[in-house]
């Protein structure tokens, strides 16, 4: 498989999409309604457009889009006849499988996800561990959740299991009937109140739809793949997309070359897929026999415990920064995220300072591993920037700018550089969510992601009756930091369940409903 | 769990009035301790009140201890073994007697019993059954209002 590079609006190639997801191309839309902000219903029909009328939708159909409409259906008891899901995806967790797969999280490892966090489940309960206990007949899991983070590695899921227990509540909510296949093109807003959202068809020769609603959800992911100017030079200036690769490509080429011949892979990042990327480098040295010399570039290195105050300390050492999960872990419902509500404007931004930066898990087998690699020689961690990148004799070389100017320059030089650095965030390289900057009067926050109130509402974006709601990654700066997780994307739903409510549009559940519910997630009966 | 200061004190007072409460009217005849089952009732009612007044000073300085990690939660384990430290000095006020409103003097092994099994059963509802009503409450701190 193959992905897909898109140039952006300023004309530098580095948006790289999964297969299977396609960037908006063409649109074929009438001049008139491509350049006006707010259309008629007459614009639509005069353009020979067929459109249809549901009361929400939810437009991008990944683990977004499926946890809010999973919350909608369940708390705020909206019929699956008022729902639609436009994507272009066959299901909820594609895009995420194919992230995970290639940067070397199998679906039979495990995620770095809490063992409350399950987007299958509202309540969280059972956990993922005492499922995984039943399951198995093995007290483990739960030993682990007991003695953890202390005494054990923090417990997280499989993602097979995740992707079963998925697929369940998919069923049991109706899913597959709100989803409708097609690429979206636009949304804008409706003169007199609510949005139309376009979908073009996957068929060539369909004529796009048009979807007329009160209300929008976006939860559309990553733009795409970010790589790093200079290594996107290098690529494009060399035509060689062999020797240096992005952690969430497809990189498997790699692997394959080092079993054959021995070889220098120079890792760059620090976050969870540089680790999963290590343990896959250190399984084919282990398992296959191949003989690795890993060079890790740290951008920054971190040496031990880190932070302004003895009681905002983050572990680290070695280069990493250690963290079991994406955020702290109270960033999901304790006290740091109490405290961000609250906050706005620059005490915003500075709480965003103290916790930001790449983490990673601290897990006993990886520390083994380094430890082994450190003291053997064939793991070797580099801090600094990598500058003047160019491709030699077959080999990708570079020069190492140490971070402080008293240290000399290092020349590297490595047959593979697999980076690590992460997904792409700008939100105007996705063209749907450009255009509700361009179009619908949302505005980008102090980060450059979209502009959200606490109940995720796109501030400025309002129309009539009708409101457009924005979470996951987009969403980010806000007042909730966690929107790209799946306990965050949870806590975003329920946000988006309970204004809904409270704007009339929706049940907002109690605990007689919520035990009801959970009674009928249990049984496997469908949501009523 | 992570929780808040207020979040601790609510899901305290809330688990142990409900949860306590229940397993205590169900417990007290059981327990191996002599008496008209009025002072028994009242004994093991008085304990558990006691249980809740004192866990207030107990969640503040849980709470202050929290802030040195870096996560600011309260790792599962310690939601249990703090029940040893909490009821010990629980038993050496009900000793004494400081603790107000007991009939008198109260045994060992029913204390030991009934404060083992609210506890344990407080903590098991406070980490997993909890969020089946209340869908807000982790996601809050464990505040329920």
């Amino acid at each position: 498989m193959t992905s897909t590079t898109t140039t952006d609006t300023e004309g530098t190639s580095n948006v790289v999409w999964p297969p299977g997801l396609h960037p908006p191309t063409g649109g074929g839309l009438p001049p008139l309604l491509e350049n006006t902000s707010v259309w008629t219903d007459e614009m639509v029909t005069n353009a020979g457009l067929a459109m249809q009328d549901y009361p929400i939708i939810s437009v991008g159909g990944g683990m977004g889009s499926f946890i809010t409409v999973d919350y909608l259906r369940i708390a705020g008891a909206v019929p699956a006849a008022d729902i639609r899901v436009l994507s272009n995806l066959d299901a909820p967790w594609q895009t995420y499988q194919y992230l995970t797969r290639v940067s070397q999280l199998g679906l039979d490892r495990r995620l770095r996800s809490d063992s409350q966090s399950r987007p299958d489940n509202i309540w969280g309960f059972p956990s993922f561990a005492v499922q995984e206990a039943f399951q198995n007949r093995s007290l483990k899991p739960l030993t682990q959740v007991l003695i953890e983070p202390v005494f054990a590695d923090f417990y997280t899921p499989v993602l097979n299991d995740m992707i079963r227990n998925l697929r369940r509540e998919a069923d049991r909510i109706g899913y597959w009937d709100m989803l409708v296949r097609g690429q979206v093109y636009t949304i804008r807003p409706r003169a007199g109140g609510g949005y139309f959202t376009v979908l073009t068809p996957f068929d060539d020769n369909a004529m796009p739809q048009v979807f007329r609603s009160r209300d929008v959800h976006v939860a559309v992911g990553y733009p795409g793949v970010r790589f790093l100017p200079d290594l996107q030079q290098l690529r494009e200036e060399s035509n060689d997309y062999h020797h240096v690769v992005n952690g969430y490509e497809n990189h498997e080429h790699v692997y394959a070359s080092l079993r054959r011949r021995p070889g220098t892979v120079l890792v760059r990042g620090s976050g969870i897929t540089a680790s999963a990327i290590l343990q896959r480098l250190i399984t084919e040295m282990y398992c296959k026999n191949a003989h690795t010399q890993i060079l890790h570039l740290f951008r920054n290195y971190t040496r031990g415990a880190h932070g302004p105050h003895p009681w905002s300390r983050r572990p680290g050492g070695h280069g990493w920064a250690y963290q079991g999960f994406n955020y702290p872990k109270s960033s999901w419902g304790g006290q740091l995220k109490a405290r961000m509500r609250r906050l706005d404007g620059p005490d915003l931004a500075d709480a965003y300072d103290q916790i930001e930066g790449t983490t990673t898990p601290l897990r006993a087998m990886w520390q083994y591993y380094l430890r082994e690699g450190r003291r053997a020689g064939w793991y070797q961690p580099l801090a600094g920037m990598l500058g003047n990148l160019r491709l030699e004799g077959g080999m990708v070389h570079g020069t190492l700018k140490p971070p402080t100017p008293d240290q000399p320059e290092q020349e590297v030089q490595a047959d593979y550089v697999i980076d690590c650095t992460g997904l792409e965030p700008d939100v105007t390289k996705h063209k749907v969510l450009n255009d509700l900057l361009t179009h619908a009067g949302a505005r980008r926050n102090w980060l450059g992601r979209l502009d959200v109130e606490r109940t995720f509402e796109l501030r400025g974006a309002d129309n009539g009756t009708g409101r457009i709601y924005v979470t996951g990654t987009a969403s980010y700066g806000g007042n909730f930091p966690g929107v790209d997780t799946f306990l965050g994307l949870q806590i975003s739903a329920q946000e988006v369940a309970d204004d809904l409510a409270y704007r009339g549009y929706a049940r907002k559940m109690g605990p007689l409903r919520s035990s009801a519910q959970w009674l009928r997630w249990a049984r496997g009966a469908q949501v009523k | 769990m992570t929780p808040t200061l207020f979040g601790r004190i609510q899901t305290r007072i809330f688990l142990l009035a409900v949860v306590g409460g229940v397993v205590t009217a169900w417990l007290t005849p059981l327990l191996p301790m002599g008496g008209p089952i009025g002072d028994r009732y009242r004994a093991t009612f008085v304990v558990l009140a006691a249980v809740a007044v004192l866990g207030i000073g107990w969640e503040i300085i849980y709470h202050v201890l929290m802030q040195w990690r870096w996560e600011k939660d309260w790792p599962t384990l310690f939601g249990l073994l703090t029940g040893v430290t909490e009821g010990v000095l629980l038993w050496e006020l009900v000793r004494v007697p400081i603790v107000p409103g007991l009939p008198g003097a109260v045994p060992a092994a029913p204390f030991v019993i009934d404060f083992a099994v609210i506890w344990l059963l407080v903590w098991l509802t406070g980490n997993g059954p909890m969020r089946v009503p209340f869908i807000r409450w982790r996601f809050k701190g464990g505040r329920l209002v």
